[in-house]
Formats: structure tokens, sequence, C-alpha cells
């Protein structure tokens, strides 16, 4: 929308955007994003005895686990959300970031740190940390490229004049929470603190990862793709501000919600349950705003392929806040802490939400950097509903598996009985997850063609994918 | 204020982020401050060490090898390699360490969880756990034999069938009674695991189960007495289950 306007007075698309940069890190997201899944089968087959190589101590399901979780984290969306940045920050400050060689330096960097991350996990040397199982020997060198990122983006949004959008609130709060959250949750618990505190700094890491560094840049990246494709501003300012201070002040106040009924003091795990709670109702406001940018337009939800892959995404977004709701009650915790249910609901947060909205994203963002369409809109739709069908069938089998795991646990019936019956929900999750794979096989082919696509027009240069979209 | 930057990186991106720290992990340290972290070598109690030199028994090559004699020193070493292993095999991801008050979880594994019981070295960071796919571990000491740990380590379903537990025979010498180091340490590890509570119920003072006085074999857990080794290994099985 705003390159419509007024382009005679913007900087050229080029000193602003490095296209290479962006797909780079993109590429480097979906390699991560299949190396997770390939972490996810291997403990997914385990549950089910089918693990094919048992004696590998380094294909051992229960480091590949841990794989799986932190290449989504670090590997996926970490690299999708900077290349993403480094579409978006640009252009809303009209600035590029502070340096290019400091991008690539960045993006270096932090492929060493994820690499060295696997490796690590693979060698048997995790940090008892969860989400933050990187070896502590990478966690300084993690920080440092987190201070880097800082910079070079806080560079264009310091020097941006005028009033600042949505979006670079959540933006400018994602890099300082980002920052203060890894430091305290890898080095806290490991140098200082031990028991039960460190257990409630380990619960504010886990929650803080999602809701101060994942969920800020999500929204803030929602903020401003939204109403771009919409071409309309986004309904309610005023909602914007409730959104963005309420997450800022509530979200952090969660953490112990992870550790319900732990020895951690029972006022702090009350304080927890009231927060989130709150937290449920922000989002409430949040989701309405969207909505209600979109009313009126619900035919762009079917035409347009990543407004569907969003707002799809904020309808999970929004279930899982209100399960969040409804499972930090201490009544709920008794019957579902420990099963499945969680792991339903973290899927439904990792891939539901934010992996959906950033392959969203790159579906929008691939033809603009690439300088051509899409090789098939065929396989983009494949794309879509095979990844969104696979997380609704494996968040809700998990959801109700873990429902009854909970009743059998409870019940005191032997522990093979809770097991046995798991069986058949671990083998539904298997095949959810060959849905999802199978979705993005067919975005990974379509993307491959559009290179080649790309390669023949000769648009793959920035110059030339800037005049092919221009 | 509000859409400043100056407003949005001082009150939001520090100030609530600071107040989430102090009320939610400077009061828990500060309220457990009078209760001192114990060293690793402090929390080798009398209970484990009876394991520990069960196992030099056992296995007196591989332990010999390894560990030398069952010191109180070597069993801190092998306490602290333990929890390496446990870290770094994951086991914490499908095993808690708590017994919520909640939920008959006193019933099936023993005694509530209290602060003091994690204020040590060997939980650094704290080894809660958010997920049971096998049973929680906090009270595992001494329900089982050393044996059994063995073989179940070494192939889950011998001793428990249908386990969906991986196999780990990196912590053997090809065979189950082959315990490596690793191994020897990862069950030094787990049967740690509540020694330090007073209803420590070892095995030894369960009623004899050798061969020869086997009751008529139970319904359910037949197939674990067929295969453990080790006559009385599995003499505290209905308390776990």
């Amino acid at each position: 929308m705003t390159d419509d306007l007024r382009t005679d007075l913007l900087p050229a698309q080029d000193t602003l955007v490095d296209r290479k940069i962006v797909r780079w890190y993109f590429l480097a997201a979906i390699t991560y994003l299949f190396i997770s899944l390939v972490g996810g089968f291997l403990m997914a087959l385990q549950l089910l005895n089918w693990n094919p190589h048992s004696n590998l101590e380094f294909a051992s399901p229960g480091r590949w686990r841990m794989i799986h979780t932190n290449a989504i984290a670090y590997g996926f969306l970490a690299n999708a959300f900077l290349g993403a940045l480094h579409w978006a920050v640009p252009r809303l400050t009209l600035r590029p970031v502070a340096s290019r060689m400091l991008s690539y330096a960045i993006f270096c960097a932090w492929q060493v740190v994820v690499v060295a991350t696997a490796v690590g996990l693979v060698l048997g040397e995790a940090q008892a940390l969860e989400w933050g199982e990187t070896p502590v020997w990478i966690d300084p060198v993690a920080l440092l490229g987190l201070l880097l990122v800082a910079i070079n983006f806080m560079t264009p949004i310091v020097k941006a004049k005028g009033p600042l959008y949505v979006t670079l609130w959540y933006f400018m709060a994602a890099f300082v929470w980002t920052f203060l959250t890894y430091a305290m949750g890898n080095f806290v618990p490991e140098y200082w603190l031990s028991g039960s505190s460190a257990g409630a700094v380990g619960g504010l890491f886990i929650h803080d990862l999602v809701g101060l560094f994942v969920t800020p840049l999500g929204w803030g990246l929602m903020y401003y793709f939204v109403p771009i494709m919409l071409s309309r501003p986004i309904w309610s300012h005023g909602l914007s501000l409730i959104g963005f201070w309420g997450l800022a002040f509530f979200y952090p106040l969660n953490g112990i919600h992870h550790f319900l009924y732990t020895p951690i003091p029972m006022f702090l795990q009350y304080g927890a349950v009231i927060a989130t709670v709150a937290v449920e109702l922000v989002v409430t406001t949040v989701i309405i705003n969207f909505f209600a940018t979109l009313w009126g337009r619900g035919r762009e939800f079917w035409d347009n392929i990543p407004i569907r892959w969003f707002y799809t995404g904020m309808v999970f977004y929004f279930l899982t806040c209100l399960q969040c709701a409804l499972q930090v009650t201490l009544t709920f915790q008794a019957l579902i802490h420990f099963t499945d249910w969680v792991v339903g609901h973290a899927h439904l947060v990792m891939f539901g939400v934010f992996s959906l909205w950033l392959l969203g994203m790159m579906t929008y963002l691939f033809p603009r950097l690439l300088g051509v369409e899409w090789y098939s809109r065929r396989l983009l739709e494949w794309h879509f509903w095979l990844s969104a069908i696979g997380i609704l069938v494996m968040a809700s089998d998990l959801i109700l598996g873990g429902v009854l795991q909970g009743y059998w646990w409870a019940s005191l019936e032997p522990w093979e009985t809770s097991v046995d019956g798991s069986y058949p929900f671990w083998l539904v999750r298997v095949f959810a997850g060959v849905v999802i794979v199978a979705g993005q096989i067919c975005f990974v082919y379509n993307l491959a063609k559009t290179y080649g696509l790309a390669r023949k027009a000769g648009t793959l240069s920035s110059a030339a994918a800037n005049e092919a979209t221009a | 204020m509000f859409e400043s930057k100056s407003g949005i990186l001082a009150i939001a991106g520090l100030g609530f982020f600071a107040l989430a720290f102090v009320s939610n992990a400077l009061l828990p340290a500060l309220m457990y401050q009078d209760l001192p972290e114990q060293t690793v070598e402090e929390v080798v109690n009398a209970n484990v060490l009876v394991q520990f030199e069960d196992l030099a028994k056992r296995f007196p090559d591989a332990f010999s090898e390894h560990y030398g004699e069952p010191t109180k020193e070597a069993c801190a070493e092998a306490l602290e390699l333990g929890r390496k292993i446990y870290v770094g095999e994951g086991c914490w991801h499908c095993h808690s360490q708590f017994i919520r008050p909640v939920s008959n979880e006193d019933e099936r594994w023993g005694p509530v969880a209290e602060s003091w019981e994690y204020q040590n070295e060997l939980q650094r960071p704290v080894l809660f756990g958010t997920r049971r796919v096998g049973p929680d571990l906090s009270r595992e000491a001494g329900v089982r034999s050393n044996d059994w740990h063995a073989v179940h380590f070494y192939q889950p379903d011998m001793v428990s069938p249908n386990s969906p537990m991986p196999r780990y025979e990196w912590f053997f010498d090809e065979s189950p009674d082959a315990p490596n180091k690793r191994g020897l340490a990862i069950i030094t590890f787990v049967q740690w695991l509540g020694s330090w509570r007073g209803e420590y119920p070892s095995y030894d003072e369960l009623p004899d189960m050798s061969v020869t006085e086997l009751p008529p074999p139970p319904p359910q857990p037949a197939v674990q007495n067929g295969n453990a080794a080790g006559g009385n290994g599995d003499g505290g099985q209905a308390n776990n289950n």
C-alpha cells in the first residue's frame, strides 16, 4: 500500500531491502524445518516401538526430540523471522539495516549456533533447560548474535522520524525481550540458582521464549502484512494499543504456570494463573481487531492464499489461548499436566500459529524476492490444506489423548494402561505428521520449480527482481 | 509514552520484564535463601551408597575399571556423570521428578515433593520435567534392583512389556550384564532419586522373593518375573504400578 503512495518520495527498493539475505534466511529456515520434522518422526515412531535405528546412539529418539524442538525454535522460526524482518523493518522505517556486512555476518553466526546446537544435542551435551537445551558453551555465542541482531535492526528504527507504527512497537520490545530472556533462562538456573527457584526461572524462560520472542515478532509482522494485503488500515488503533501493552504487562508474569503444584510457593502459582487468564482477555481484543479488519472482505480468505495462512493461524491462536486460559486453572492442571494435552497445545502454538504465519509470509514474499510468480498455485493450495488439516488433526488427537491419560493416571490403573491406551493416539499423530510433511514437500518442490523459472527469466539478482516486480 | 520509542523500550521492554523477573524469580530465590544448596558430595547418602556397593559386587570388573572402590567420592562422580546422561539422553522429557499433591500421585509414588529436596547441585537446572510418558522417577530409589535397571536400560520391554522407552545399548559392553561407565553412572543416578527420604523403600527389606519361594505367578506381571535378572528384582513392583 505504502509503495503506491507518492513513490517518487520513497527511496528505491534496492537501497532498502536486500532480497538475497531474505532468501538465504528463508532457505535456511526451510532446511531446519525438515530437520525438525525428522526429529519429531523419530520420537513419534519410538512411541509406537517402530524405531528403525534403535541401537544407534546418535539417532536416539531422546536426543532427536530435543533437536525437534530446538530446530523449530532456533532453526525454523528464528531464521524465518530474521528473513521477514529484513523485508519489513527497512520498508517501515524507509532506512536500510545498520550494515549489510553485519547482516551476512549474523546470518553465518546464527547458522553456526543452530548447527552447533544440533551437533551438541546429538553428542549428548544438552543443557537441562526445556526449549533451551543448547549446550552451555554455545549460549554466549547465541547471546552475542541476538545483541547484533538488535543493533542491526534498531539502528534504522531509532533513526525513523514521526509516529511509530504498531509493528515497530512489537519489534523494538522483542529485541530487548529476546536478549534478556535468553540470558536469564540460560545463565540464571545454570550458574546462580538451583532447586525450586531455578524451576521458576525455567518456567519463565519456556514461557517468555514463546511470549516475548516468537509472539511479538509474529504479531508485529501480522500488523505489517495484513493491512498491506487487504489495502486497508487496521480496524482500531485503540485495540492495537491495548493488545501491545496488555501483552507486554501480563505475558512475562505467566512463567510459573508451567510448574503448577510444584514446591514453588503457591501464591506465586496463583499469580501466574491469574496473569494467564488476563492474557486471554488481551488476546481476544487483538483477534477482534484483526477480524474487524477483514470484515466485509471475507472473500479474500479464499482467494488470497497468504491471507488464508494468516487468518487460519489467528483462529488457531485464539483456540490455543482459550485452551491456555482453561488448562492453566488448577482444576484442569490436576488432570492434564504431564499428558499429551500439553504436547498438543505446544504443536498448535508453534506450528499451527507461528509456522503457518511464516509459511504464509514466504508464500507472499517469494514471488517478490524472485521476480516471478509461483510455479503452481495448485501446489500452494496443497501446501496450505495439508499443513492446516495435519496440525488440526495432530493437535486434536493429542489433546483428547491427554485427557484420557490424565484419567488413567488419577484412577491408579497400572502405568501400562496409560501407555497401551495412548497407542492409537500416537498412531494417529504419526499419520497427521505424514500429512504435514507431505504439505511441506509440495512447498519445496514448488519453490524449486519457481527458482528454475526465475533463473530462466534472469530475475534472481536483486536489481532484476526489482524491475520485474516494480 | 505508549507509542514512543523510549516508552516502549524502557517500560515494556525493560520495566515489565524486570517486574516479572523480580516477582517470579527473585522472590522465590529470596524465600529459599535459608535453604543451603548441597554439593554433590553432600547428597551422597547411605542408601545410595548401598546401591553403589551393590553395583561394585555385581559388576566387579567394569566397576573397578571405571570407579575403583565404591567410595563416597566415586559415588559423587557417578552421580554427576549419571545426571549428565539423564539430561543428554532426554530422559527428563519423558519422566518427571516431582510428585504433585493431586491426581492420587502420592498413592502411586509416595510423598509429595518438597522444596528442600531440590536444593542441590544435581538440580541445577532443576529436573522437574513437563511430560510423563513413563512414570515419575523422584521416588525411584531402592524400588527396583540394579539388575532390573541394567536389563531395563539395555532393552526396556524385556522387563516392562510394550514399553515405548528407547533402548540404551551404548550404556553396555554388548550385553545387559556388562554395563560400562555410563551404564553404572545412570543406574547410580536413578537409585539416588528419592534415596534422601526417610521412607526409602529398599527392595532388600521387602518380603523375600527368591525363586524357590515364589508364589504362584500372578496374572499381571508374569513377564517381568521371568526376565528380571536376580531373583528379587521386582519386589517393589506393587508399590510403583
